[in-house]
């Protein structure tokens, strides 16, 4: 999964670089835009043939690892899935169009091609996140005796934390996508001086894209805490490190929680941060992982650590951004300022290490259930255990030998972009 | 009871795309791996650029029917994965490495570096692949799985792997037929004598598989000799031998339609047989459908995403056809 996952958004985030820069190109007739979306293009291509693959695997491991989640979830959850796989085949039939049909339609319908290339892969982007958030928030469904009682596969689509986790993961995957594309050609400014005009154009445009998302990221993230806060208090105490349920509960910054002792180590405490920042009020009171039963209490160390990692990266990316504006004002190229370039090469890593932080936050946080206070995680697992271990191997191996993959194709076509350099120079932005 | 069944004709229309047009893409990697003679670079790259650009979206048929049965017969699926974990994981393993060696093949081909490694773990995997696949459905259909619930060896039967055996042929007949349309004399003569070899394959394993049947899978016997299934049984007969007669007299298009028919009626004589069991012989359709709200859910967005999909492959086969026009 957590391979999936950076996969799955350099489908949604590439697709749109991909349209940009072909708009680029109609507008300004600038050449290096049209080799710009060609070459993304081809890339979106790579990870859409890796996609179908991955996907199937996908299909298959829910089945083998999990049938007894699936045979509850299927009837409820279902939904967005069938859609999901609409939204893949109409992004394949464009992408169809996209890629092989340059010359054969003409420049506005090829382009609007591309447009529902990128519209159909932010829908399946969608649709997955959306049965995630149903995980979190089940809605929908009533269980009674181990059995389903009411089924309202709507009322599960339109579950509380869709509205908030599913912008979160949109704009993550954008940013993500800018960054490490950016970083790429960074990367490339930053060894060779006079380096192809491409990738001066290159690295602004997927710059700017990751760049005017960064604070609204910061805003989204915003509001998902305080849905947390609301919809799964352990959760969010569990982010917090909030040990015991207090009135003006501290934010803490940094720290490491230690279970045994129920306090924070090395933490740098906001009297009043937490309570403020959930219910603007510094008094509110906010609930401890002391206010839930011991089983049902999720791992603050794993949570807090990625929680804090994620934060963190998301500050430097808003950083990033007012330093180009800052730049922008001042002396006007982007690329001139080799600080900024090093800044983004790092932008590059941390955006895929905030996602993967952003998943263990709340796939860990969630623990111990599948399915919030409806199904835990041991009650889905395959009755025939002794294919458990066996299939999570089998299931590893592939998962690394497709990203060995993809990182090889993309290599491929990353040096076709600088023939000067040589070849496995880009390898560590792509790894996940 | 009714709309459980026209989403269960939406899972078996999907099936059958998936065997159709990725039976033929495992064909050709069948092909690749048995090209021999002098002209063997030759068949290989005509394999590879009639498989190219849509090497591996195929798959979404499979996923599909899958997310399908997950959403609409929950407890089929979760019964299936369960029993049949061994083949569906070998068969996965083989989807993974069929596509990427696919890949990196072509890109090896591409910069000119040695390559036979990997042409003979795309062939492999693309025998492999139908096999176990075609080795699950028949362990699904005999029964045995469904039976004992936790026994993971249900394949390992005859019926279940001559079912395989049949599948991998009529992957190679679908294939060899495409090929006879994608090339030109002498390749095309290479191919329609291939195509021989596979009907005839394929006559034995389908011959084989009902006589299995017998012992391995008495439901499906049964349901194959009598009312519908025998008429499909029949069907995919009448359709295979218009098809040998098409390749006699070299009307390749009308041998395509043809195979395509026989492979089509293959797997619906199996649907017939079986029906209305989805897990043979403890789930029927009716046992395992999902609660109404759902299947009438499903067959909603069904609809709405085929009213989508539908003038979308319109508009890309009309960009494609216009195109060949030209030039």
């Amino acid at each position: 999964m957590a391979f999936h996952i950076i996969f799955a958004v350099y489908g949604i985030g590439l697709p749109l670089l991909m349209v940009i820069a072909e708009a680029l190109w109609l507008k300004t007739e600038d050449r290096d835009y049209l080799d710009m979306a060609r070459r993304w293009a081809r890339a979106t291509g790579v990870l859409f043939a890796i996609g179908a693959v991955s996907g199937t695997v996908i299909a298959f491991e829910l089945g083998l690892l999990w049938p007894e989640f699936m045979k509850l979830a299927g009837p409820v959850i279902g939904m967005p899935f069938s859609m999901e796989g609409f939204a893949f085949f109409v992004e394949a039939i464009f992408l169809a169009v996209y890629l092989y049909a340059w010359d054969k339609v003409n420049p506005k319908a090829h382009w609007l091609s591309g447009i529902a290339v990128a519209i159909s892969s932010v829908l399946s982007g969608i649709f997955v996140v959306d049965a995630n958030s149903w995980m979190n928030s089940p809605r929908g469904l009533v269980l009674l005796d181990g059995t389903q009682s009411s089924v309202h596969p709507l009322l599960a689509m339109l579950n509380p934390f869709a509205s908030t986790e599913i912008p979160h993961m949109v704009l993550a995957a954008y940013i993500a996508v800018g960054f490490s594309v950016a970083a790429i050609y960074a990367f490339s400014l930053l060894r060779t001086r006079a380096a192809l005009g491409l990738a001066r154009k290159a690295f602004v445009v997927s710059f700017a894209v990751a760049a005017w998302l960064s604070p609204v990221q910061l805003l989204s993230g915003d509001f998902s805490a305080r849905a947390v806060g609301a919809l799964q208090p352990e959760k969010l105490a569990a982010m917090e490190s909030l040990f015991h349920t207090r009135s003006c509960a501290p934010e803490i910054i940094a720290g490491i929680p230690d279970v045994k002792t129920q306090t924070v180590r090395y933490g740098l405490p906001i009297p009043c941060g937490l309570s403020f920042l959930l219910k603007f009020n510094p008094n509110a009171v906010v609930e401890g992982l002391d206010a839930f039963a011991p089983p049902d209490r999720p791992n603050p160390l794993v949570v807090h650590l990625s929680f804090q990692l994620m934060l963190w990266c998301g500050f430097f990316f808003v950083f990033l951004a007012v330093w180009a504006v800052v730049v922008r004002l001042r002396r006007g190229a982007l690329v001139s300022s080799r600080g900024l370039l090093a800044g983004t090469v790092a932008a590059g890593m941390l955006s895929l290490i905030a996602i993967e932080a952003g998943w263990f936050v709340t796939e860990v946080g969630r623990q111990p259930w599948v399915a919030y206070r409806l199904i835990r995680t041991a009650q889905a697992m395959t009755p025939a255990t002794s294919v458990v271990m066996p299939s999570l191997v089998v299931f590893s191996l592939i998962y690394l030998f497709l990203a060995a993959l993809v990182i090889w194709l993309l290599l491929g076509l990353a040096s076709a972009a600088h023939p000067a350099q040589g070849e496995g120079t880009f390898g560590g932005h792509r790894d996940p | 009871m009714i709309l459980e069944v026209a989403v269960a004709a939406l899972v078996l229309a999907s099936l059958t795309a998936y065997v159709v047009l990725g039976g033929a893409d495992f064909g050709g990697g069948v092909w690749d791996a048995l090209a021999r003679g002098s002209d063997a670079g030759a068949q290989r790259s005509v394999i590879a650029k009639a498989m190219g650009p849509v090497w591996e979206a195929n798959h979404v048929w499979l996923i599909f029917a899958i997310v399908a049965t997950w959403t609409a017969f929950p407890a089929a699926f979760a019964a299936m994965f369960t029993h049949l974990a061994v083949p569906v994981t070998i068969a996965l393993v083989g989807i993974v490495l069929r596509g990427s060696a696919f890949a990196l093949r072509e890109k090896a081909v591409e910069v000119g570096r040695p390559h036979a490694g990997l042409g003979h773990l795309f062939g492999a995997a693309s025998i492999v692949t139908p096999v176990f696949l075609g080795a699950a459905v028949g362990a699904l259909a005999s029964g045995t799985a469904g039976r004992t619930p936790g026994a993971s060896d249900a394949w390992l039967a005859p019926f279940p792997l001559t079912v395989g055996v049949l599948a991998v042929c009529l992957c190679a007949l679908l294939a060899a037929v495409f090929l006879t349309l994608e090339t030109r004399e002498p390749l095309r003569e290479r191919f329609r004598r291939r195509a021989f070899g596979a009907w005839g394959a394929t006559a034995v394993a389908g011959a084989a598989g009902i006589l299995t049947a017998r012992q391995g899978a008495p439901l499906i016997f049964t349901g194959l000799t009598h009312g519908a299934g025998a008429g499909l049984v029949l069907a995919a007969v009448a359709a295979g031998a218009g098809a040998l007669i098409c390749l006699l007299a070299r009307r390749y298009p009308l041998a395509r339609v043809c195979v395509i028919a026989q492979v089509a009626f293959v797997l619906w004589a199996w649907a017939g047989a079986q029906y209305p069991y989805v897990v043979v012989p403890t789930l029927t359709i009716a046992q395992a459908a999902a609660p109404p709200v759902t299947i009438t859910g499903f067959l909603v967005v069904a609809l709405l995403g085929l009213a989508i999909l539908i003038p979308s492959l319109w508009y890309l086969f009309r960009i494609f056809k216009s195109s060949e026009q030209n030039s």
